[in-house]
């Protein structure tokens, strides 16, 4: 019998990853150990730190090119870049998720499965303090991103896919307020998620059957020498695209995002629009520019209608809603479909333009996020649009920052919401694929309608009756405001730094 | 001197300014307006001492800076100013100071922030100084749509009417015509040699195939015929002329729109000579049509600004067909029209704002006799429409005159149609006047005291420099058209129109 052989495993290049899942192991641990009153700050302390620690292993491994433990994992340059990005964002996302002085207890219930309307459930809404493991939850999900990005074999990333999701699944359940849409958002987005990741691994065992081999070099040398049945290969790429089309929320696998943006804590929600785009981008973008290059001319026009689609959907679908955070989610749709267009370029400038979207947006969605989740009434975040009304007269300086962040969704130049639309429309341009640029731009000049409402109902509405109340911001709010504010006109007015850092990032590992 | 950075300083002077002014507390409304007056002031002696270093007949080109910005797309911050930039970039400094005075007391009865205000109109002036002393596409294209926010929130927060649904429509036109400009830039940059500067991309469009060419060169009309704006794109204008304040409006006619046929000029025709020459009769037509139902439509306006918006959008109809009868003279014309059309339209948007200031409305028909009431004032609206009417010895006789010869030499056609229009600018101006400040004296006019009140010392202040340089401009244009030819010349050149030999005393040779 042969005897098992342990790979060789590189840990310095898995170390962000490592770092992660035991910083989130010993948060369960704190759950336990420390006193009730400690614990928000210790589990806050523990998490932030694990990212910080995670981050400069990222650093420190810069440069590398590896393949480790069997070929299930690939550390190069996107993979750094990209999980370097998830870590600034997740961090950031983190400081949102431990605000505690803008609502009693925090944005999170403190058990979820009271049930609802009950007199436990009012009496957890009134201020008991909110849940902690949020925090090893969020470390890991963030844990799995990182892996996701990293994975260099089809079941790797199906792994990750798991982990990084069955947290968000809970924490979209845990919001303290409107408790039936977050639990409902919770059970669409579990119920949609698992469906997609059945696709996944059923269209890993097609790819698996066609080329013999479920990583990626493998699959990248079976298209290139095509031995088996090309409907194995068409079929099993459709159905992993699905999986990986469903997190990033491209239509037609997007009708979960509204609901699941709307009823999710806000903080999670701008977790999620933040750092698993990045995710589940950075997954595609491995998979279609490693293992499918060879047959770019067949995915390259479906996609392409995919990435229209969505850009129409979300953009048209923008324009009629009235609740901000549904806004924002049918606009994140739209973003991800100026995302899609970039990586449908399938040149050096889209892999580096779609990674400088991602950071880009990453910045200004949690900044969004952090705005509606200061305005608020008795019954928590005021998100309908209506009552946003006049807003600007009372408190000009929130409607100011918020005005900017729609700006930069619309693609004003100086903000980078305009260097990055540049960046991946030009590449796409330089791809061949400009139908998808006139796409973009059409849908860009709809997309701005929605912006532009909510602009003028801020500065030239009269406030209604009963105006919501914008809270003053707490330290790790006003934070999370400044780093998304600051990064969203850094990235305007001088990009060039981050763009030569994703251009030097952008060659994958094979 | 001339290393001196002149168009950058100009550039960030009126930002700064602006920063400065919005930080002046609500209360002190007085000093904010003061330092903002102080302020373009600044700028006006900085851009005068620019047209002093400027070479007549020197480079194309002058004033040229470049800084590194975006590396890896070869977008540069590059400023140059050539002759037609260089005049744009003087009115520009001489309406801010006079927009400004004549804006004195345009917020003191609203509950809206008086800084606001005047720090807006100074960032306004960053956007337009920029946008005409770019030399770098991408540089352009950022003022190009930055311009709009500064406006947006002026029509919006400080307008006055149908405000909001104004300043919108203004947004997202501008704002679409902005877009498809910007799906021309990237194939511009991808197809031009990856460079954003002007003078590369001259010579790189050269590679760029014929019918590719046309699509680029469509997205750019597209966002210029929207700015200027040529009929059809045009209906922006009189919502927004006539929600904006009565100052910001002469800075929208008079400034702003002006970078729509100076896009035209020097974007479209430059990098796209074959395009523009095959879109040229298209282009002709929209211009001779803008200017007749323009006109027609201004006939039967009974708002005073709207009434004045649509004059504007016939007196860019002349400068369109100056622009695309490609023939010196006539562009020429068209540019000095550009100048002339900023101070005139800008006086007459002025002074009807001192007059809807009187009167609480700008209704035509809220008026009647004013001139009884307030002489002088109805004296300067007289000269101001008369000069909106190009009546020789005024400055805008002379540009309509050179762009009319000018197209008559190569499409006598349009030449024919648009003299028409000159017919209906005598309509409808004076008409309006008659309607405004002639005739019998309206009652209700009485029972308003301010309109007993007749031109103050500011408003003399204001008006005084517009007049100066009308009559001035009139009379001796050459300081100005010195400076504006060799630059048009160049213009024509890359388009490759030749100029048609003098037809007067050609006899039998002519219609060979």
């Amino acid at each position: 019998m042969e005897s098992l052989q342990l790979p060789p495993i590189d840990y310095g290049a898995l170390l962000p990853m490592l770092i992660l899942f035991g910083a989130a192991c010993l948060g369960v641990v704190a759950e336990v150990v420390t006193p009730q009153r400690a614990r928000n700050a210790v589990q806050l302390g523990l998490a932030l730190v694990a990212v910080v620690a995670a981050l400069a292993a990222v650093v420190w491994q810069r440069g590398t090119r590896t393949v480790t433990i069997g070929g299930a994992v690939a550390v190069d340059g996107p993979t750094l870049f990209l999980q370097g990005s998830i870590l600034v964002l997740g961090g950031v996302s983190l400081l949102l998720i431990g605000e505690r002085s803008i609502e009693k207890g925090g944005a999170f219930v403190s058990q979820a499965a009271v049930t609802v309307g009950s007199q436990k459930d009012l009496q957890q809404a009134g201020g008991r303090p909110g849940a902690t493991e949020v925090y090893p939850l969020t470390v890991f999900a963030l844990g799995g991103m990182l892996l996701f990005v990293a994975a260099n074999d089809l079941l790797t990333m199906f792994v990750a896919l798991e982990v990084f999701s069955l947290p968000l699944y809970l924490l979209c359940a845990l919001a303290r307020r409107r408790r039936l849409l977050s639990q409902e958002a919770a059970l669409k987005y579990f119920l949609l998620g698992s469906y997609a990741s059945a696709f996944f691994l059923f269209g890993v065992a097609f790819v698996y059957g066609y080329a013999g081999g479920i990583q990626l070099e493998v699959v990248h040398e079976a298209v290139a020498n095509p031995q088996r049945s090309e409907v194995l290969l068409y079929v099993g790429l459709a159905m992993v695209a699905i999986g990986l089309l469903f997190k990033a929320a491209l239509a037609p696998f997007h009708v979960w995002t509204p609901d699941v943006y709307q009823g999710a804590p806000t903080p999670i929600t701008a977790f999620m629009a933040a750092c698993t785009k990045v995710a589940a981008f950075g997954a595609l973008l491995r998979i279609l520019y490693v293992a499918f290059e060879g047959v770019r001319w067949s995915f390259q026009p479906i996609l392409g209608t995919i990435a229209v689609l969505t850009m129409f959907i979300g953009a048209v679908l923008a324009v009629t809603q009235t609740d901000l955070k549904r806004l924002l989610a049918y606009s994140s749709i739209a973003n991800a479909g100026y995302l899609l267009v970039g990586v449908l370029a399938l040149n050096e400038e889209g892999l580096s333009g779609t990674m400088f979207y991602l950071v880009a947006y990453g910045f200004s969605v949690l900044a969004a996020f952090a705005i509606i989740s200061l305005v608020r009434d008795a019954d928590g975040e005021a998100t309908h649009l209506s009552r946003w009304a006049g807003i600007g007269r009372k408190s000009p300086l929130l409607a100011g920052v918020f005005t900017f962040i729609l700006l930069t969704f619309a693609g004003i130049p100086l903000t980078s919401g305009f260097t990055s639309k540049f960046a991946v429309f030009g590449a796409a341009v330089e791809g061949g694929q400009t139908w998808l640029v006139i796409f973009g731009v059409i849908t860009s000049m709809l997309l701005a309608f929605p912006y532009l409402r909510v602009v003028v109902l801020m500065w030239l509405s009269e406030p209604g009756e009963s105006a919501p109340t914008v809270s003053i911001p707490g330290f790790l709010t006003s934070a999370v405001l400044g780093i998304g504010v600051i990064v969203t006109v850094a990235l305007g007015v001088v990009p060039a730094p981050l763009i030569d850092l994703t251009r030097e990032a952008s060659e994958f590992v094979r | 001197m001339k290393d001196f950075p002149f168009l950058s300083i100009l550039t960030a002077l009126p930002l700064v300014g602006a920063a400065v002014v919005a930080f002046i507390p609500r209360t002190k409304a007085e000093l904010a307006k003061i330092v903002a007056l102080g302020w373009s002031l600044a700028v006006l002696v900085l851009s005068a001492v620019m047209w002093g270093a400027f070479t007549i007949g020197g480079d194309r080109f002058q004033f040229r800076e470049s800084y590194a910005w975006i590396p890896s797309w070869d977008a540069r911050l590059t400023f140059a100013a050539d002759g037609i930039a260089l005049v744009m970039l003087l009115l520009i400094a001489i309406l801010f100071p006079v927009v400004i005075l004549a804006s004195w007391h345009d917020v003191d009865q609203s509950t809206r922030s008086a800084p606001a205000y005047f720090a807006l109109l100074l960032a306004f002036e960053f956007t337009m100084i920029g946008v005409f002393a770019a030399a770098d596409v991408f540089l352009f294209y950022v003022f190009f749509e930055i311009m709009l926010i500064p406006m947006y929130f002026i029509i919006g927060s400080f307008g006055s009417g149908q405000k909001q649904y104004a300043a919108v429509k203004f947004f997202l036109y501008s704002l679409v015509g902005g877009l498809f400009m910007l799906a021309s830039v990237i194939g511009l940059w991808a197809l031009g040699g990856h460079t954003f500067d002007f003078a590369e991309l001259v010579k790189g469009t050269a590679q760029i195939d014929q019918n590719t060419a046309r699509w680029l060169f469509l997205g750019f009309f597209v966002a210029f015929a929207i700015k200027a704006p040529f009929f059809p794109f045009h209906t922006w204008l009189p919502d927004s002329g006539g929600a904006a304040p009565a100052g910001a409006a002469a800075l929208l006619v008079g400034v702003m729109d002006k970078v729509g046929t100076f896009g035209i000029l020097r974007y479209c025709l430059s990098l796209f000579p074959e395009a523009s020459r095959w879109f040229a009769p298209a282009a002709m037509v929209l211009a001779v049509i803008g200017i007749i139902y323009a006109a027609l439509l201004a006939v039967g306006q009974n708002d005073l600004k709207r009434l004045v918006s649509y004059t504007s959008i016939a007196h860019f109809g002349f400068i369109g067909i100056g622009i695309f009868a490609f023939t010196t003279q006539a562009g020429t014309g068209a540019v000095l029209y550009m100048v002339n059309h900023g101070l005139a339209t800008g006086l007459l948007f002025i002074v009807v704002g001192m007059f809807v200031a009187r009167r609480g409305s700008a209704l035509v028909s809220d008026f009647g006799g004013a001139g009884k009431l307030m002489p002088v004032l109805a004296g300067v609206l007289f000269f101001a429409g008369l000069a909106s009417l190009a009546l020789p010895g005024t400055a805008p006789f002379v540009s309509e005159f050179l762009v009319l010869i000018g197209t008559f030499s190569t499409h006598k056609g349009y030449a024919v149609v648009a003299t028409l229009g000159i017919v209906l600018a005598a309509a409808y101006v004076l008409w309006m006047i008659q309607r405004t400040t002639q005739g019998t004296l309206n009652p209700a006019l009485t029972e308003v005291p301010a309109m007993s009140k007749d031109i103050t010392l500011r408003e003399k202040a204001v008006v005084a420099p517009l007049i100066l340089l009308l009559l001035v401009l009139g009379f001796y244009p050459k300081p100005v058209t010195d400076v504006i030819n060799p630059a048009v010349q160049a213009t024509m050149q890359d388009v490759g129109a030749n100029d048609p030999v003098p037809a007067v005393e050609a006899g039998g040779k002519v219609g060979g």
